[in-house]
């Protein structure tokens, strides 16, 4: 059996065990087994999360270089203190303004101290909104480059407020009047990621990686053996393809063989190519239409069971044919 | 009649229910069971028997700590009368991911707690007025927010702006349900959007914060209240404090991420006992609703 045969027949068995109150706990453990042991897929999903987290993977900074010209990098949060760990500013993008915010990893050793990683603490939320309601009061589409493990999760980070910071930005994202394009480059890491992930496209890199919190510490948590990260990777479903399957994206980039590190150039021509495409289509969308369908891609995410709904959610019933 | 309107009403017809109030004497945390076993407060050690403890709204008369409530018997404390109609009680939560052992958790948490998922939303009156209140009950699964939570926290907030009655959320949460993976993630997200929505519509949507509170709650709807409450001493933060303390390795002090903390940070706006809770909520849906009216 492939892992997909696996996988069919478990659904199958799990259902009818509900509907029929069966115990064949039995028989779905020895399918999980198989699951576990036949370890093609689990490499695959741990490859991708390797290359997600590549010490060479280009940043923020390196696809600004080679898509935009002229980019002018904005500081601070006009409230307490500018976080490099969240870089913004404007740009043109084949000569028109764009605003652009996202997560900065450093490049190398000293260079992510002071960048904290790529996590960002409450101030660098805040100067992404900041910069984003610019953004709308000038007409500029804004670009956001995801790249992080999470934001900051420290002491000063509590203190400023780091829960409000992101629901702040969530809140806000929906109600802004000029188009959003999310590109996830590399680690798409829970609320931190979220925090600037709210748009009206959002585009995936092949082999990065979103999910609600890190294989590690799923396992830890969930599966409590920090030592099953590979397998919790597989099983929290946190692919490019994965997210396309569940609507949560919309769209693929494929990555040079090795990874978007072997080929920076042809990586971000890429990029822009689809940033482009999309901007001219989003940017043409009448300012109510944009926003309103902002709300309604989101409105709709999640898979629950409405056991007096007349019928099945639109979501639900596509989503139940493609298992 | 709208298409949203139509909608609304379906949700109803489907899922409006009358409770019968029943307190679930949920063994919860333990803390509750440790004073029925021991007859004391585990805070301060004073003697305490079930009975006092209920009859002064599970609060220790000795110590101030404020024990877990589950959701009814908020609702108990909250609604006029205790009369409160439920609905979406219908909304469950489903194994999209096919995640290891989440059907079965989800099972013994139903049998435990007698609830569907980890909220309750429904209707009643605070002291007269009309308000869609939302209780999360942390019994259930730690309160995280998987879709249905998800979608149960949206419909409530939706349905206060097409009712036009101001929103009350008692938040407990440990965060997440990672066993929804991405798909709760996205839940902060929706809560969020619904939350924009309310605003423009310049519906009143008020926050009370309880123990514990933390993660993607905390990070999307708990947040964002007109007015956030608190009760004494409730955990409230983002990141948990081992996380946190893995990170800066040292120990954190006594007091961190505790409401008073919080307060002090400028996060919340006021910390309430729990015995003025009701009356507080009262004075906020007076002094938000209609108030262009009065002063006419
Ligand atoms: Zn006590």
């Amino acid at each position: 059996m492939t892992e997909k045969e696996i996988i069919k027949r478990l659904t199958e068995l799990r259902s009818l065990a509900q509907k029929h109150k069966l115990d064949i706990s039995e028989e779905i453990k020895q399918l999980e087994a198989k699951l576990v042991n036949g370890n093609s897929s689990q490499d695959a999903t741990w490859k991708k999360v390797e290359l997600a987290r590549h010490n060479d993977r280009p940043t923020t900074l390196d696809y600004i270089d080679i898509i935009f010209d002229d980019f002018l990098e904005l500081h601070g949060d006009r409230s307490f203190s500018d976080d490099p760990a969240m870089i913004g500013g404007i740009a043109l993008l084949n000569d028109k303004p764009v605003t652009i915010i996202g997560q900065q990893k450093g490049r190398n050793l000293k260079e992510n101290v002071m960048r904290n990683s790529g996590m960002a603490l409450p101030d660098g939320y805040r100067k992404a909104l900041r910069l984003v309601r610019q953004a709308e009061k000038y007409g500029r589409p804004v670009i956001s480059f995801v790249d992080t493990q999470g934001a900051y999760p420290g002491v000063s980070a509590e203190e400023r407020g780091i829960g409000e910071a992101i629901a702040r930005n969530l809140k806000e994202f929906f109600s802004v009047r000029v188009p959003i394009v999310v590109i996830i480059i590399g680690q798409g890491g829970s609320g931190g990621a979220l925090g600037i992930g709210i748009g009206d496209y959002v585009i995936m890199l092949e082999n990065a990686i979103y999910s609600v919190i890190s294989p590690e510490g799923c396992a830890s948590i969930l599966l409590r053996d920090a030592s099953k990260a590979k397998y919790a990777a597989s099983i929290m479903k946190l692919t490019a393809r994965d997210l396309l399957r569940f609507e949560i994206i919309d769209t693929i980039i494929s990555e040079p063989t090795g990874g978007a590190h072997q080929n920076p150039e042809v990586t971000a021509a890429k990029i822009k190519l689809e940033l482009v495409k999309v901007l001219n289509k989003l940017i043409s969308r009448p300012q109510e239409q944009l926003v309103k369908n902002r709300y309604e891609k989101y409105r709709r995410m999640g898979v629950f069971i409405e056991k007096n709904a007349k019928k099945k959610s639109g979501f639900l019933k596509r989503f139940l044919r493609k298992e | 009649m709208s298409r949203l309107t139509r909608k609304f009403k379906a949700w109803f017809r489907t899922a409006f229910i009358h409770r019968p109030l029943i307190t679930h004497r949920i063994k919860d945390g333990d803390e509750r069971l440790f004073v029925e076993r021991k007859q004391e407060c585990p805070a301060c050690h004073k003697h305490l028997s079930p009975d006092e403890l209920e009859s002064s709204l599970f609060v220790c008369p000795g110590c101030d700590h404020h024990f877990r409530l589950t959701p009814w018997e908020r609702i108990k404390y909250t609604a006029d009368g205790g009369v409160f109609h439920e609905f979406c009680a219908d909304i469950e939560s489903f194994n999209p991911l096919d995640f290891p052992e989440y059907e079965q958790k989800l099972t013994t948490s139903k049998k435990k707690t007698g609830l569907n998922e980890a909220i309750v939303t429904g209707i009643c009156r605070v002291e007269g007025q009309e308000v869609v209140l939302g209780i999360m009950a942390f019994q259930f699964m730690g309160g995280s927010m998987g879709s249905a939570v998800g979608e149960k926290v949206t419909r409530a907030l939706l349905l206060g702006m097409e009712k036009k009655m101001p929103v009350i959320i008692f938040t407990a949460s440990g965060g997440a349900r990672m066993q929804e993976g991405i798909l709760s993630l996205m839940q902060m997200a929706k809560t969020s959007a619904a939350a924009s929505v309310l605003e423009e519509h310049k519906i009143p949507f008020f926050i009370v914060l309880t123990d514990p509170t933390s993660g993607g709650v905390t990070a999307s709807y708990a947040m964002l209240g007109d007015v956030i409450l608190a009760e004494p001493s409730a955990l409230v933060g983002f990141a948990g404090r081992r996380v946190i303390e893995g990170t800066i390795k040292q120990k954190l002090p006594e007091n961190f991420q505790l409401s008073e903390f919080q307060q002090e940070k400028g996060f919340v706006d006021a910390i309430v006992q729990r015995k003025d809770l009701r009356k507080t909520l009262a004075f906020l849906v007076k002094t938000h609703m209609n108030v262009k009216k009065v002063w006419r």
